[in-house]
């Protein structure tokens, strides 16, 4: 499951770097960047609920 | 190819910038402090330690490959063709500084400038991994961060790459914009803190079986509070000399960017320390530190274009964030950062390279040093920004610290954290005289 927020967090940049390539028109670009950061802030769910309580118990 | 921001300015504006570069080192002496005295009594010397070798090793780093890999405007650099628009990756400079005239010309103070940001950046995580991470592990991971992390989105950002370029390549604004280092020095900074954090994870006897934190207070805030002013000194210094060198400013125009600094962090600790006298019932020292901290983080981002109420408007919002985020990385995200580094850093840097593009005031084309300017579109090339700090940034950083754990483990034994990081890896304590250990592994 980290594997994949982090993979998600990297497609999320991708988005937003492709909306600035590929779109000319201001809307469309401005919505997939809006997109693109929504897929990131997804990915970085995924990878705080990848990450458990490690190490720090009381053993 | 962005022309230099530089390019109209006197050799009188280069010195000024040169001595206020020379106050830089006091913040990273503030955030010494500030991670040390909220650390143990019984990590204090190997915290202090532990900073002057990161700075050490930063220094070295950037040194050798990490100013080559960053540039400056103007300078050589590879570029991608993307979409039809040229885009500059990263530069490609001489190491070690060789074929640089290294006497006060705009990229010999980028150098000198880029040599304390580093080590500024690079102190960041140590508050989030205070108390179980190794020495050699700081600075191993201190040179990934100077040599390659930190000069690849410096570059993009202050050597004229595809992120300055935004504004002459699609209309957005001035392109990113980052006066003194917000998303470049405090947020790079700060993810790397939450990647350590991740892959030290949490102090023994942090949290119960349940989940639940437990409070292990900082040991000397007096320390803490000391270096919250003397970080303010630093800031004072990075804030105008970047104004300056990054974005033209006249040096005239570093009044406004200090003013604005100093209103930010105060508003800043206010509003924790009002924050926690309402929910706790006194005001609590560490939080408004961390407070002080955001609000010069977050200051960093627009404070040469932002009128003196709107600092303090970012300093209120940075206070609340700050204040906030402490409590729900530490009790919703298990994620123990006893510096609060990942708060006041990554918080308060993207928070104030997001308040670029809310309430700055950018002057046109021609009125600010050489760059373009677009008829709008500053806030969406400062979200571009956010998103490559978030999307790229994080993973990087966090990819490269899990290989180098992978081959050298990052975090000490158990029976250093028992014993201290002073006795176990310094052998002696920074207060031998007095100091009386609690056990805190007793089962509750």
């Amino acid at each position: 499951m980290r594997l994949f927020g982090f993979l998600l967090l990297l497609a999320g940049w991708g988005i937003v770097v492709c909306a600035l390539a590929l779109l000319a028109a201001d809307a469309p670009r401005i919505a997939f960047v809006l997109a693109g950061i929504g897929v990131e802030i997804a990915g970085l769910v995924l990878v705080i609920r990848a990450h458990p309580v490690r190490r720090g118990v009381h053993e | 190819m962005i022309p230099a921001p530089t390019a109209g300015l006197s050799y009188a504006a280069m010195m000024i910038c040169l001595a206020l570069i020379f106050l830089v080192p006091c913040a990273a002496a503030g955030l010494a402090l500030i991670s040390t005295g909220l650390g143990r009594s019984r990590s204090a010397s190997h915290s202090m330690m532990a900073a002057m070798c990161v700075l050490a090793v930063a220094a070295l780093a950037y040194f050798v490959c990490g100013f080559a890999w960053q540039g400056f405007p103007g300078g050589p650099a590879h570029f991608a063709s993307v979409g039809g628009k040229q885009w500059s990756l990263l530069a490609s400079g001489h190491f070690f500084l060789r074929h640089e005239a290294l006497d006060g010309v705009p990229a010999s103070l980028a150098a000198l400038l880029g040599m304390l940001s580093v080590g500024l950046a690079a102190l960041v995580p140590l508050g989030s991994g205070a108390d179980r991470w190794r020495l050699g592990a700081c600075c191993a991971s201190t040179a990934v961060l100077a040599g390659w992390t930190y000069p690849l989105f410096a570059h993009w950002v202050w050597g004229g790459g595809w992120l300055a370029q935004l504004g002459t390549n699609y209309g957005l604004g001035r392109g990113f914009v980052d006066t003194g280092g917000a998303g470049t020095i405090q947020a790079v900074g700060g993810l790397t803190a939450l990647s350590i954090a991740w892959l030290l994870g949490a102090r023994r006897g942090k949290y119960m079986h349940g989940g639940m934190p437990t409070a292990i207070p900082g040991h000397n805030g007096v320390l803490v509070i000391l270096g919250c002013v003397l970080a303010l000194v630093g800031w004072l210094g990075l804030n105008s000399s970047g104004a300056i060198l990054y974005n033209g400013a006249d040096p005239g125009q570093t009044v406004l960017a200090a003013i604005n600094t100093i209103l930010s962090a105060a508003m800043a600790a206010l509003t924790a320390a009002v924050i926690t006298q309402a929910r706790f019932g006194k005001p609590d020292a560490s939080l408004a530190a961390n407070g002080w901290i955001g609000g010069l983080a977050a200051s960093s981002g627009a404070c040469a274009f932002v009128s003196p109420a709107a600092a303090a408007g970012i300093g209120l919002l940075t206070g609340a964030l700050v204040t906030l985020s402490v409590e729900w990385f530490e009790v919703h995200m298990s994620i123990d950062d006893p510096g609060g580094s990942i708060s006041a850093h990554a918080m308060g840097g993207l928070w104030g390279v997001l308040s670029v593009g809310l309430f700055a005031r950018i002057p046109a084309a021609g009125e600010l040093g050489g760059q373009s300017n677009g008829d709008g579109g500053q806030w969406l090339a400062q979200l571009v920004g956010i998103a490559t700090l978030i999307g790229f940034i994080l993973p990087l950083t966090y990819g490269l610290n899990w290989l180098l754990d992978r081959v050298y483990p990052q975090r000490v034994a158990a029976e250093g954290e028992r014993q201290g990081m002073d006795l176990y890896e310094l052998g002696a304590g920074a207060y031998p005289e007095f100091i009386v250990h609690n056990d805190e592994f007793t089962e509750r």
